[in-house]
């Protein structure tokens, strides 16, 4: 396998190698599609797969699920992460729930109405095999992580309960209180350390990628920074897969951990893999305001509370300035003074809404100045559980959300039991990510992107409680199997060595760089910079987007990026524990793949889902796509710093679920 | 809207494990009320890296409370002295009443918890712990339908109590005794109260009881400081069930 296979240079347009699908053709249908692909792909026999060596960066969900697999099955596995421990990583932060097409609540679900509701949306601008495949084997998952002994929220019959989530009319929500990720994460860890202890995964923590090391355009291993002894090491493997999670962090402020970057899938994007939809991210409708500069991340309020509370603003803009000058308490607002704008605006789905919906109607909100945060600028909206309170009582509140209630009330000092929570949206989750097949190869042969890291499932806007999903059938259920397509293909096992020259070459890379970044010797802390982009990425490539703004962009990001080189200010050495080398390093990329983001904000001049361009847009308000013109995937090729990248595409067809307007109403 | 605050901070500070350690003193001017602990930090070390100096280490990644990286003592207590609160979630509002005063700080201290670098310090022997036993033992792929075992839900909602743990340490540093009993108890019950962790519950206890043993984490001597340390709750009958089960296991052979 080559590049070649992927890519012809005449149209830059990029092949999946997925199954056939014919919907005509019940032999070819969607539902048999996975079935017949995993029959059709070459296999690994159980003796030979202890001859090969896996390389997997990242623990989260996708990562731990896959090398805890991968070992099960026979693998070696060399898995790396930059916490201290496995357990850290950010998908333990997930809060509201995990996605099943279990139909247990007897509600009329099914793996087609979860496949359905996920393309649409995703504003149709995923790929109907991969979403299929998806919510098939969401069942498993559940039956995985119960059998782990996940502790899921239970009915007093003792059977697992659901909820409801946003762009669903069904409840088919697991959920364990407002922790579904933590215990989902405590799951595929304690399956990881079982095969840490079998020797069968080396887990390498506070180790850091650099970059990706090819051998004749396949990867082959890595240069990681050991973060406690600053020591520069290389791994060599048959194939390497990230799972390194999203980007929202070249936001500065979002609802991602400090340390979440985008430097693994920026480094491989440098060395040739193709970076898919980037503009593609989410901002989460439901998470507390920014309430001073000072402010270091934003915390994300579960969309679960939307199954109870109700969203609402003022009425008119004096009763608004009212409530934030603090003259008037928002209990003390008359009912007919409030506007419950979902309710009114889309009263089928009212609160539940997707998320990239609600996240606009609560800025056109406040930019109508009937924003309710008592802050500079007031951008908030009220999430009120006064109804649901009095109908269900407090203790029933408490049992459903008592976690986040405690949360809120400890970050802003107002109880949520007696005054409406303030809430805003946030940067939260990217769709977009590096390009990947059927298989979930990337575009680089042997180079594997599973989880948020990849492209592939959510299209434009992804549904609460599928990132979860999504990251765990990648790494149980999807990966294990398909790797096993690239390493039956591989001439022999274990002829990547470190001490090939493409080692050494890539090794003294990475040390020329890092010695740059600690030879700057300015006078700005790597914050500044990182604020700097990031407000104004938020700003201009944020919930809207216009031509103007994204232009103004283009030029700023490349001033932002040069003033860094020349001013930032990286103390300490290369040879120790250093956070603010690690930092530096991670703001450097997140300044070079902004740009990206940029042009394909730009190129893209539709809106859809997420992307919201303000030229495109319905008479309502609403993300108007141009499905003549951008019916495709845009996968973005890096070709230097300031060259403007080349744009590839793969066109998605709708065989199943036919596009039409989105409509929540 | 509110006042500021302003605070000198007593920090230690140590280049590595085999360095002696000393405390140093920083100003924390014009702080909001409203900032948490770790952005009152932020705040100090943005200045010292803009003046070129190395700032202050500590650990912290999800600021959400859950993450389980951050903590460090906080005028001799982890996490500080708002109950059932990580560092990251501390907010400075409730240090109005120390305004203008000095706040210590110093990394979580117990044999197996070595300082790397000023406050962060090296937890790998919890993970040692759960690698010795702290799982169910299903290969992906062989698991039954969810539905096939209920579970009480009174013994579901105990062991999501029990498996709330977030591994920040907290326990070990209160313990006079540097116990890692808290720890190991609350997997022990989280897996032992549901009926997908019976066949594997006292070899499980065994195996983890002496991996703990063997990291050098002392004896419980029933201080009970850990679960007021506990930034989860957890309860001391976590300790109890794990007693319980290591004194059966033994008859059990």
């Amino acid at each position: 396998m080559t590049t070649e296979d992927y890519t012809t240079e005449s149209n830059n347009t990029l092949r999946n190698n997925g199954p056939e699908i014919d919907p005509n053709d019940p032999n070819k249908s969607i539902e048999s599609a996975w079935d017949r692909h995993r029959f059709d792909i070459k296999m690994v026999n159980p003796a030979n797969k202890r001859k090969y060596k896996i390389i997997v960066v990242g623990t989260g969900l996708a990562g731990a699920s896959a090398a805890a697999t991968l070992g099960e099955l026979g693998y070696n596995v060399l898995n790396f992460c930059f916490q201290d421990s496995p357990r850290r990583a950010h998908s333990i932060a997930a809060q509201g729930g995990i996605n099943a097409a279990k139909n247990y609540q007897n509600d009329g679900d099914s793996v087609y109405r979860l496949f359905y509701d996920t393309v649409k949306g995703g504003d149709f601008r995923s790929r109907e095999s991969n979403v299929y495949r998806l919510a098939q084997v969401s069942v498993n998952i559940i039956d995985q992580a119960v059998a782990q002994g996940v502790p899921f929220g239970r009915e007093y019959g003792g059977l697992l309960a659901n909820r409801s989530f946003g762009g669903a009319l069904v409840s088919r929500t697991f959920y364990a209180k407002g922790q579904t990720g933590q215990q989902l994460l405590l799951g595929a860890y304690q399956a990881h350390s079982r095969m840490v202890d079998a020797g069968k995964i080396v887990m390498k923590t506070r180790t850091e990628m650099l970059d990706l090391v090819l051998i004749d355009g396949e990867a082959k291993g890595i240069i990681v920074r050991n973060l406690v002894t600053g020591e520069i090491e290389s791994y060599a493997a048959d194939c390497v897969v990230l799972a390194t999670g999203g980007y929202s962090n070249v936001f500065f402020l979002s609802t991602n951990a400090m340390g979440c970057n985008v430097t693994s899938t920026w480094r491989a994007s440098r060395r040739g893999a193709l970076f898919a939809n980037p503009c593609y991210t989410q901002i989460h409708p439901t998470c507390i305001p920014q309430a001073g500069d000072y402010q270091s991340k934003l915390t994300l309020m579960s969309e679960s509370l939307r199954n109870d509370g109700r969203v609402w603003v003022p009425k008119t803009k004096e009763l608004a300035e009212q409530v934030r000058s603090g003259a008037i308490k928002p209990r003390d607002i008359k009912e007919e003074d409030r506007d419950y704008y979902l309710e009114r605006i889309y009263p089928t789905f009212g609160n539940l809404v997707p998320r990239d919906v609600a996240s606009r109607a609560a800025k056109r909100m406040c930019d109508d100045g009937k924003g309710v945060a008592q802050t500079e600028r007031g951008y908030g909206v009220f999430l009120d559980f006064k109804d649901a309170i009095e109908r269900d009582g407090e203790d029933a509140v408490r049992s459903r959300y008592g976690n986040l209630f405690e949360m809120y009330e400890r970050i802003t000092d107002d109880n949520p039991y007696e005054t409406p929570m303030r809430i805003y949206p946030a940067p939260h989750y990217t769709m977009g990510g590096l390009w990947v097949d059927y298989n979930l190869m990337s575009n680089v042969p042997g180079l594997f992107v599973i989880g948020e890291a990849n492209f592939s499932d959510h299209g434009a806007n992804r549904l609460g409680a599928s990132a979860l999903m999504q990251g765990l059938a990648d790494g149980y259920f999807i990966l294990p199997y398909t790797i096993g397509h690239y390493l039956a293909q591989v001439p022999k096992a274990g002829f990547s060595d470190v001490k090939r020259p493409e080692f050494t070459k890539t090794k003294e890379e990475a040390i020329e760089r890092l010695e740059k970044l600690l030879n700057v010797n300015g006078t700005k802390s790597c914050d500044v910079f990182h604020r700097d982009l990031g407000y104004l990425m938020l700003d201009k490539v944020g919930m809207g987007r216009d031509k103007e703004g994204l232009e103004f962009m283009l030029k700023r990001v490349r001033e932002i990026r040069e003033d860094f080189w020349e001013n930032v200010s990286v103390p300490g050495t290369a040879d120790g524990l250093n956070p603010s080398l690690e930092k530096a390093n991670r703001v450097a990329d997140f300044l070079e793949f902004a740009e990206v983001m940029v042009y394909d904000a730009l190129t893209r001049s539709e809106s859809c889902g997420g992307h919201f361009r303000e030229e495109s847009q319905t008479e309502e308000g609403e993300a108007k796509r141009d499905d003549e013109q951008f019916c495709h995937v845009a996968a973005w090729e890096y070709r230097g710093p300031g060259q403007e990248p080349i744009r590839h595409t793969e066109e998605l067809t709708f065989d199943y679920v036919k596009p039409s307007q989105r409509s929540y109403k | 809207m509110s006042g500021t605050l302003n605070f000198t901070l007593k920090v230690w500070r140590q280049n590595g494990t085999k360095d002696s350690g000393y405390f140093e003193e920083y100003e924390a001017k014009d702080i909001s009320e409203h900032m948490s602990f770790l952005e009152m930090m932020d705040i100090v070390n943005e200045k010292l890296e803009a003046e070129n100096k190395e700032p202050i280490v500590f650990e912290h990644d999800c600021r959400e409370g859950i993450c389980g990286s951050c903590g460090f003592m906080i005028n001799g207590q982890p996490h500080g002295h708002k109950s059932r609160t990580t560092t990251c979630q501390l907010h400075m509002r409730e240090f109005k009443y120390m305004d203008g005063g000095t706040i210590v700080l110093e990394p979580f201290s117990a044999k197996p918890f070595k300082v790397l670098k000023d406050l962060m310090i090296d937890r790998s022997a919890f993970d040692r712990v759960i690698q010795s036993g702290g799982y169910v033992s299903i290969r992906t792929g062989s698991a039954p339908d969810a539905h096939s075992i209920a579970v009480e839900k009174d013994s579901a909602d105990k062991a999501f109590d029990a498996a709330t743990c977030i591994g920040c340490g907290a326990c070990v540093a209160s313990c006079p005794n540097a116990s890692a009993m808290l720890f190991t108890g609350a997997k022990v019950t989280h897996l032992g109260l549901i009926p997908q962790g019976q066949t594997e519950r006292y070899s499980r206890v065994q195996e983890m009881v002496n991996q703990m043993d063997s990291e050098d984490f002392g004896h419980c001597s029933n201080f009970g400081e850990c679960t007021l340390a506990c930034p989860k709750g957890i309860s001391l009958d976590v300790i109890s069930q794990m007693n319980k089960d290591l004194l059966v296991s033994q008859f059990k052979g």
